[in-house]
């Protein structure tokens, strides 16, 4: 019996690894019909199958961290739309708390800034930030391409995604900048529903939720990326948090407390919520809306409209765009295996 | 032959050798396709002293601060060359990005290469990097411009501010406010290109110096040294007195506006060689 149960286990098994290999799939980047045109110049960094497995290797390695500790994926944790699940503010390198709320890696082809303040105009460019960002990953970027370099097995998938197994910070970057521009959330209920697919059906909550949305969410939560990317102070209570948001980028007192308009996409997987994750419920961030603004001078003027500060919203409302954000989520993009560390 | 015939003969032949090399200066008896090269040495002093790394806190500011400097280094880009007659060389953009860092002796002497043959009078250059070079693709950004080139406190790139730092010097004073760590240790890194999607301060800094009235002769076969003194007391000087106890760290700050303002005054020509 024994041996029996063993060649079928390992028959099983052999079946089993065969499964991914013969799912293989050609990585093509492809506009989803809903969306805009990307702003990522994809012709300087033409997406291949190579490049992006060479970019989600390295973006699952923690060799890029000084100690050998964090890889990005430790605080962009694909369940949680590439965000740190459960934190207000992630752990880095030595257990130290960074200084902001992980924004999800989402639909980055269409963002022309980084970061909650805007400071990188690059996604090229991104990595270094948290790589060298000594609550992060603490490394040099120098010593962070000189590990790759060193490591023999990154040699032949640089060759296979360049043609040569050279390891230059601009190739390393390039191959990271094409995983992530792979993370494409276009699959929700929502988007089904935009498209007219099967399964893009709406209850009348949701349906409810949506007009309530489009008429007091979406002047900033715009479009099919749910965001129009400005920087905007949102009336959070600044007491306890003195992060001057954009205007540590722009020195100009007019961006005060300004942070970016985070997407909303997959909304109810991102907790906590706001730049330092203040809010650990959809809940509380309507509650902010409606009733915990604190005026500002540099508050957004549409958070103060005739004078009055916040959005009103009944409880009926509250409960139907949050029936509505909940149609945001994307299970695919959620679960999707190529996204995960392999 | 005597001896005075012996002199006479050799002073007759100087000054025949003289004439003709004047004639040639003068007369351009260089051909027109000639390139030759040129150096510009940065020399980095404290006043009338020679900047020595890592020494004792000894150097005075105009604010009567005590100061060493431990690390000192600064971006030189887009270089020009213009000649007696008004004529403009300018090297090409992507030869034209140096690091001059004073722990590296070499990287003190900027060669050129290339360069018609002429009689320059003047040099520009910006201290820092263009903007352009700073929004550029990756590919774009090799050697010293390479975001990875500089490590630790040679870092001289702003991840979380898309940007070079264009000038970088630090150092230890007893009038430094401690960090902390307790190090009295005052840091200067000013950069700032203007910004990419909102205006930003501009540290951009290009500068025109004349040879005052030398001449550098680039030939196939003279590479002139344009001599380059470069004080930094001025960094500490000029429309803004710094003061390192209120001003310890100047990093990507409105403050920082004065110490590049100050710094431009830090580069004279001092004179040219041409042998």
């Amino acid at each position: 019996m024994k041996p029996m149960l063993n060649l079928i286990l390992i028959i099983a098994a052999l079946l089993w690894s065969c499964q991914p290999e013969a799912e293989q799939e050609n990585i093509q980047f492809v506009k989803p019909a809903n969306f805009p045109e990307p702003v990522y110049d994809l012709k300087k960094n033409p997406i291949s199958t190579a490049g992006f497995e060479l970019g989600r290797t390295l973006f699952y390695d923690p060799i890029l961290s000084r100690d050998g500790s964090i890889s990005c994926g430790s605080c962009h944790q694909q369940s949680a739309a590439f965000t740190h699940h459960g934190h207000d503010l992630s752990h880095g390198i030595d257990d130290q708390l960074g200084e902001r709320n992980s924004p999800p890696i989402m639909n980055l082809a269409w963002h022309n800034t980084f970061f909650w303040d805007g400071g990188v105009h690059d996604l090229d460019l991104q990595p270094i930030a948290p790589i060298e960002n000594p609550l992060e990953m603490d490394e040099d970027l120098k010593k962070a391409v000189e590990k790759v370099r060193n490591s023999s097995k990154y040699a032949p998938m640089f060759k296979e995604t360049f043609g040569s197994t050279e390891v230059t910070t601009d190739r390393m970057l390039k191959a990271m900048s094409q995983f992530m521009l792979m993370c494409i959330s276009a699959d929700s209920r929502y988007d089904k529903y935009v498209r007219k697919e099967a399964g893009g059906e709406f209850n009348s909550s949701e349906l409810a939720g949506m007009q309530v949305f489009q008429q007091k969410c979406a002047s900033c939560h715009k479009g099919e990326l749910f965001s129009d990317f400005s920087f905007r102070n949102n009336g959070l209570s600044h007491e306890f948090n003195k992060d001057r948001g954009r205007y540590r980028i722009t020195l100009n007192e007019e961006d005060d407390y300004k942070f970016k308009v985070p997407s909303l996409r997959n909304v109810a997987n991102t907790g906590p919520y706001m730049h330092d994750g203040r809010f650990y419920t959809l809940d509380e961030v309507l509650t902010h809306y409606t009733l915990g603004l604190k005026d500002q001078p540099t508050l957004d003027p549409l958070l103060k409209q005739n004078g009055k500060l916040g959005i009103e919203l009944s409880n009926e409302e509250k409960e139907q765009i949050k029936a509505f954000l909940k149609t945001l989520s994307d299970d695919t993009f959620l679960r999707d295996r190529k996204l995960s560390e392999q | 032959m005597n001896v005075k015939n012996i002199l006479t003969v050799m002073a007759l032949f100087s000054a025949t050798l003289f004439t003709f090399s004047c004639d040639k200066d003068d007369d351009g008896e260089f051909g027109p396709n000639d390139k030759g090269s040129i150096i510009l040495e940065f020399d980095n002093v404290v006043g009338s002293q020679n900047l020595q790394l890592n020494g004792p806190q000894t150097y005075t500011n105009a604010n009567g601060d005590q100061f060493n400097v431990t690390l000192l280094n600064y971006y030189i880009s887009n270089v020009k060359l213009k000649k007696g007659d008004g004529t403009v060389y300018t090297v090409p953009q992507d030869s034209s990005y140096f690091l001059v860092k004073e722990s590296v002796a070499a990287s003190r002497e900027i060669k050129l290469n290339n360069i018609p043959a002429g009689d320059y009078t003047e040099v520009t250059f910006t201290v820092g990097v263009d903007s352009a070079r700073n929004t550029m693709d990756l590919a774009k950004r090799t050697g010293i411009l390479d975001p990875a080139a500089n490590s630790g406190d040679d870092n001289m790139y702003w991840s979380w501010n898309s940007g070079y730092i264009f000038f970088k010097m630090e150092g230890l004073s007893p009038q430094a406010t401690a960090d902390a760590a307790g190090n009295k240790k005052f840091r200067y890194h000013i950069g700032g290109f203007g910004g990419m999607n909102s205006k930003t301060i501009n540290n951009i800094k290009t500068i025109t110096r004349t040879f005052g009235g030398e001449k550098a002769t680039v030939r196939s076969s003279i590479t002139p040294q344009l001599h380059i003194v470069v004080d930094i007391l001025k960094a500490f000087e000029g429309s803004s007195k710094v003061s390192i106890g209120s001003n310890t760290t100047v990093m990507f700050a409105p403050y920082s506006v004065n110490i590049a303002n100050n710094y431009v005054e830090m580069f004279q020509v001092h004179h040219v060689h041409n042998d």
